[in-house]
């Protein structure tokens, strides 16, 4: 009895693994069928740019605030941390650089995925269910290209600038708090920071992973609401699996990143 | 005369899963300019025939021949050619809800034609006309009921004069007036455009007022066929059935189940 | 929504987010500094970099001249050969000292350039001849374990 609900186990586990690297594979296609087919996205700039708006312009409070408060609370634990060790004077270069290299293009990048990421599957999601999809395939339109590509191309371009702003709100907000509340000399945090950041290194490299994480988010959110079974309850664990799946591709490729990037060089 | 068949469809076979098919060796024919239906219950794969002919599916087996082509036979760009050249209307309209009805019927003469702006408009203008529905051009797709969402697909699928109109249960949860709407539509429509139409649905009496030819398909299989005339007098036991609404007959009332007594636990097994 | 309204607001996102690109590479960066000077090159070689990096900064009086270039190991002095990149506007004479000095108590290190008097000015390619390494901690702690156990003897003799 025991026997047979153990192998039933492992049949389930071998058939979540096997459907799990089907869905990769079809994934991949997916990804490879729409960049071939973007043509429609960047010349009809106007679609493109009205899902900038929808991922992007929609999303500038949640990033400015949440940007605003992390670079405030670096501000704080930061001086407490390093007023031990008589470094305060390095505050700035503390909120610059866990910023610049994690916070920024990893945060900025969750709160994307939840907020944009969601709203792009369940905008599929909901098409797909309601037959327009369908509709647009039979009026010879392609959709991938139509409406799924100009989506991606949203979300790769919005990201980038999302993840600078919150990193350059944070840095502000680290500076209010540093600077203004606690009263580290202001000098002192951007003289420090000037020296410690560098551009190609750190600001560079923040820029890469942000774009990476903008389209691991994106295509992610557009697969998951094409492949979305066609009912409410699809749609809806399907922009679940957005959340989930970007936020665990997002902390997985940051922490490959970050050790391609900031520690690859100290083997020499 | 091959050419005066619109739609052939040859000893078709196809299912969804290898296993299970869904229509077994179904032979259609759709002459030029008329209005045929394909009738039977949900399920018995109707709009899978429909699907088709319109080229989203290969049959298994057999072939479908539309508007002069073999659908297996077409790449990608033949495919979206030859739709060019049909126009569907979805069962609950299916409108693209982030835009509004001047853009619904507005968009394939955008993606299809080079078609100067004022041109556009006279034509937008033109279909809503046709359905009755010039007046709620600026309206959103959220804004309009049932039966207007549903006229309004209709004049966007006869946007560029299609020779072939697909209807996938085009009277499905209206009221009577608006019914009667579509129902006169289909038919004036199609003969002002000089187009065919295949209509798949279930509603009985107003595909017999309205179309030239029935199909009757059960199981998978046409079981019977004939002009409304025919059906009407046939004695045939599943269109007596089907046509006069009877609970009981070749389509039993019972889902199959153990018997009665067995499962009311006084007789045991 | 119309068009021009969200044209404005992506064109709005857009400016903001090269905005604050720009504000992260020139206020919080060090953009301004060598991306684009003249610089010219020269070689040191130390026993021992210790912690020296690639890109750790080169200066002399406290002001920063240059840059470390490129640190290699040469397989037949067995030492590290140092490749600094230096600004053309510095001149240092030929006997200039280079040493490998620490920033602060848990800073990184850097090289210090302290000038000699020659009056010729090293060039492109050239060589500083007089170097110091770097002071590794665990050669001062036997150093000094050593120096206090020789001291020991000495008293206890």
């Amino acid at each position: 009895m025991a026997g047979k609900a153990l192998r039933g186990y492992f049949e389930r586990l071998g058939n979540q693994v096997t459907s799990g690297v089907w869905q990769l594979g079809f994934a991949a296609r997916f990804f490879g069928y729409m960049l071939l087919h973007s043509g429609t996205a960047l010349r009809r700039f106007s679609l493109t740019i009205r899902e900038i708006y929808f991922s992007g312009v929609l999303s500038l409070v949640i990033i400015l605030v949440s940007g605003l408060f992390v670079g405030m609370v670096l501000g704080l634990q930061g001086y407490h941390t390093l007023e031990r060790y008589g470094s305060s004077e390095a505050l700035g270069v503390l909120v610059a650089l866990s910023l610049v290299r994690e916070l920024g293009p990893v945060v900025a990048g969750l709160l994307f995925a939840s907020r944009a990421g969601s709203a792009i599957t369940a905008e599929i999601g909901l098409m797909k269910a309601t037959e327009q999809i369908s509709a647009m395939e039979m009026m010879a339109v392609d959709p991938i290209a139509r409406v799924v590509a100009p989506r991606f191309w949203g979300g790769v371009i919005s990201m980038p600038l999302l993840a600078a702003l919150f990193s350059a709100t944070g840095i502000f907000g680290g500076y209010l708090v540093g600077v203004k509340l606690i009263g580290v000399d202001e000098g002192a945090f951007w003289s420090q920071m000037q020296a410690a950041v560098d551009v190609r290194e750190d600001i560079l490299n923040g820029v890469l992973k942000s774009v990476v994480f903008g389209i691991a988010v994106s295509w992610i959110a557009v697969f998951e609401g094409y492949d979305a079974a066609p009912t409410a309850e699809g749609v809806s664990r399907a922009t679940t699996r957005t959340v989930v799946t970007s936020s665990l591709a997002i902390l997985a490729l940051d922490f490959v990143l970050t050790a391609l990037m900031f520690t690859g060089g100290s083997a020499t | 005369m091959p050419d005066s068949n619109i739609v052939e469809v040859e000893n078709v076979w196809f299912g969804y899963d290898p296993g299970r098919a869904v229509l077994r060796d179904v032979s259609v024919t759709i002459p030029r300019g008329k209005v045929v239906a394909i009738m039977g219950q949900s399920g018995c794969g109707k709009t899978t025939l429909l699907r088709i002919i319109g080229g989203v599916h290969l049959p298994t087996r057999g072939r479908a021949r539309v508007l002069g082509q073999l659908t297996s036979g077409l790449d990608q760009d033949g495919l979206y050619a030859m739709r060019r050249r049909m126009g569907m209307l979805f069962q609950f309209g299916a409108l693209f809800t982030d835009m509004s009805v001047y853009d619904n019927v507005a968009f394939q003469m955008r993606e299809h034609t080079d078609l100067a702006q004022d041109m556009i408009h006279d034509l937008v203008m033109l279909k809503l006309q046709a359905v009755g529905l010039r007046g709620a051009a600026q309206l959103m797709p959220s804004e309009l009921s049932g039966g207007m969402a549903r006229r309004v697909a209709l004049a966007r699928a006869i946007a560029l004069d299609p020779q072939l109109m697909l209807y996938d249960e085009p009277f499905t949860g209206l009221d009577p007036i608006s019914f009667g709407v579509i129902a006169r539509l289909v038919r004036t429509l199609n003969d002002a455009l000089g187009a065919t139409s295949i209509v798949v649905s279930h509603d009985v009496q107003e595909c017999l007022d309205i179309v030239d030819y029935l199909y009757f398909v059960a199981d998978g299989q046409v079981v019977a066929k004939g002009t409304p005339q025919e059906i009407r007098a046939s004695q045939e036991p599943f269109v007596d059935q089907f046509v006069h609404g009877k609970p009981d007959g070749p389509v039993p009332f019972n889902y199959p189940a153990p018997e009665y007594d067995v499962d009311l636990e006084l007789t045991e097994v | 929504m119309n068009r021009s309204t969200i044209d404005l607001w992506v064109g709005i996102l857009v400016a903001a987010g090269l905005g604050a690109l720009l504000f992260l590479a020139l206020k919080v960066g060090n953009l301004a500094s060598f991306s684009s000077a003249q610089t010219y090159e020269v070689k040191a070689n130390f026993a021992n970099i210790g912690g020296l990096k690639v890109r750790a900064p080169v200066k002399s009086a406290g002001v920063v001249v240059g840059r470390v270039a490129d640190i290699r190991f040469d397989t037949e002095t067995y030492e590290a050969v140092v490749t600094l990149s230096l600004g053309a506007a510095y001149r240092f004479p030929r006997d200039t000292v280079a040493k490998i000095l620490t920033s602060g108590l848990l800073g990184e290190q850097y090289i210090g350039l302290e000038a000699g008097g020659d009056s010729k000015m090293l060039a492109n390619g050239d060589r500083i001849k007089l170097t110091q390494s770097a002071v590794v901690l665990e050669n001062l702690i036997s150093q000094f374990l050593f120096s206090k156990a020789a001291e020991g003897k000495d008293n206890s003799k």
